[in-house]
């Protein structure tokens, strides 16, 4: 029978193994982007070196190359543009219909809410055929304007669901109280719910922007011309020319763009699970 | 008053139903009305050909490998992604120093877009300069330039988009299991084990039955994500070898944008809805539970 202070120890090193291979697993490609980015190119393309280490001393050539010679930088202002017109008409559309869900419309919201989020699960990949024709017919196709247009019909649904939880935790007192005041009760919604509303609000332009920079098949279908681009469909695709990856610039361009959303995102990442999993866990 | 909310309320989710009806309801319409039509990029019209396109796809030697290879990546990751998830979250639950940054690292590649997470994989997987060949190499398992292309042989690169869907999902499954554990009743367990149950018998007949409905959330969810899902085959294999990794998203870019036949396309993309109509069943049930709860 083994004592308890070495079931303990044991118990620990097991503990910190898991751990330990799982961060290895799941974080190493962006280990191997860092690598990659500072790598100077006869160091990178020689199989005879160690991959893991510094052999020749590191450059900045391929973040000049990244920044000076490619699109990257237009692809960023691109998604930027897209990424906050897609938020404010997420919100406009969003904090209406989540309120009116949440409050208005009784027994009737709870269900109409259910439906709304069961269109979250119609994939881009169902849609994208018929949508690239309606794109085409309005003569957007090859601008980001293609995507100001489609991406709400994913952030829209997701963002009610997500706002009709918030202003349902919020005492309708509150309004009432207001209403008594004078004022209409769509007054009371934009002059009061909403303005204390702002982590949820917070919350859903959050989990708007990092969608609208995920999303890759959309922008794919629409949009051709190299100069349009987003940088969920430029790095991959157009880093890469004729069959010539240029891997260093392709690498630094991942890691730099998917750190500071990741950063982002993880933040508020507790919110968004809370979510997915309403209806699992009461 | 009741009537008066009711006219405001609707008023206030007229514009998002009307946006939703317009760009998913109309282009799922649309897309149900190409695949029985003989709808072409760059032709004005199209007419009605009934079942023609379902019996050509059915036909065809791509489709059948998409589909088959569809259902397959689906299951295999799920289970991988369950098993994994399950063991992590676990670790993960207790707190100790440092937990934030390594949830941190290991969220990573669920909050990174997927289409970059991809593309690093694409260059762990090269097919001179990957650094599995490299280590393989090193380790003596291969002579120099004699080790296998990873996306190059279709067994080999069945397992490296199984690999990715999994590297991408195991995060997302963790953070949901987290969050269903955090609900499940501490005291329950703890009297087991004063019971005397030990760890693998608190774990089988508590701990896992407990989290069932959150264990299914966690599928449905990754069974959505990876069998709808397009970017990971596209920028990884493009669907080859030879069709090894096509699946249903990636003929139908293929067939309908790539080769202008939206017909095809749409028919291709159709196989996947009896699956979305299965998970919104699952869902709804799991909805109208905690509703009645």
């Amino acid at each position: 029978m083994p004592s308890r202070n070495e079931q303990r120890f044991w118990a620990r090193a097991l503990h910190i193994s898991v751990l330990a291979v799982f961060v290895v697993l799941l974080a190493f490609p962006f280990y191997w982007m860092v690598i990659a980015t500072f790598k100077q190119n006869i160091d990178l393309y020689n199989v005879e070196n160690n991959p893991f280490i510094f052999n020749l001393r590191p450059t900045l050539d391929h973040l000049k190359l990244l920044f000076f010679d490619t699109g990257y930088v237009r692809w960023l202002a691109n998604t930027a543009l897209v990424g906050v017109l897609v938020v404010f008409i997420t919100l406009v559309l969003a904090l209406p219909a989540a309120y009116a869900l949440a409050r208005l419309t009784g027994r009737w919201g709870q269900r109409i809410g259910i439906a709304i989020f069961l269109t979250y699960l119609v994939p881009p990949t169902l849609l994208f055929i018929p949508l690239s024709r309606v794109v085409a017919l309005l003569g957007l196709q090859d601008t980001i304007w293609s995507l100001v247009l489609v991406y709400p019909s994913f952030t829209v649904p997701f963002s009610i669901w997500l706002l009709m939880g918030f202003f349902k935790s919020i005492p309708s007192e509150l309004e009432d109280a207001a209403m008594v005041d004078g004022l209409t009760h769509f007054e009371a919604f934009y002059k009061l719910v909403v303005p204390i509303s702002t982590s949820g609000i917070l919350t859903v332009v959050i989990f708007t922007f990092t969608l609208v920079t995920q999303e890759f098949v959309y922008a794919l279908t629409f949009i051709s011309p190299e100069s349009q681009q987003m940088v969920g469909v430029g790095i991959p695709i157009f880093l890469v020319r004729g069959d010539v990856y240029f891997w260093g610039s392709l690498m630094a361009a991942c890691l730099i763009t998917s750190v500071p959303i990741a950063l982002l995102y993880n933040t508020f990442l507790d919110r968004f699970i809370a979510g997915f999993t309403v209806g699992a866990i009461k | 008053m009741a009537v008066e909310n009711r006219r405001l309320g609707a008023a206030m989710f007229f514009p998002a139903i009307a946006f939703i009806v317009l760009l998913i309801g109309a282009p799922f319409a649309l897309a149900v009305m190409y695949a029985f039509s003989d709808a072409r990029i760059g032709s004005p019209g199209f007419h009605y050909v009934g079942f023609e396109n379902f019996r050509s796809i059915l036909q065809s030697p791509s489709f059948q490998a998409a589909l088959r290879n569809s259902i397959v990546f689906t299951v295999c990751a799920q289970i991988i992604v369950i098993v994994c998830s399950t063991i992590l979250s676990i670790a993960l639950e207790k707190p100790f120093r440092g937990r934030k940054f390594v949830r941190f690292l290991i969220l990573l590649p669920w909050v990174a877009p997927i289409s970059l997470g991809a593309i690093g994989w694409k260059w762990i997987l090269d097919s001179i300069y990957s650094v599995i060949t490299w280590v393989l190499v090193w380790a003596h398992v291969f002579k120099p330039y004699s080790a296998p292309m990873w996306l190059g042989e279709p067994h080999l690169a069945m397992a490296s988009v199984i690999l990715v869907h999994c590297w991408r999902l195991i995060p997302f499954s963790t953070v949901i299991m987290l969050a269903g554990r955090t609900a499940i009743p501490k005291d329950i367990p703890e009297a087991a084990a004063i019971d005397g149950a030990g760890f693998w018998r608190t774990l089988f007949q508590i701990n896992i039955p407990m989290m069932a409905p959150i264990i299914s959330v966690a599928v449905l969810f990754g069974t959505i994500f990876t069998f709808t899902d397009m970017t990971v085959v596209y920028i990884l294999t493009a669907g080859g070898p030879f069709d090894s990794t096509q699946v249903l998203p990636s003929l139908a870019f293929a067939t309908g944008i790539q080769g202008s036949d939206l017909a095809a396309g749409a028919a291709i993309s159709i196989f996947l809805v009896p699956v979305l109509v299965l998970i919104a069943y699952f869902m709804l049930r799991a909805a109208h539970r905690a509703e009645v709860a």
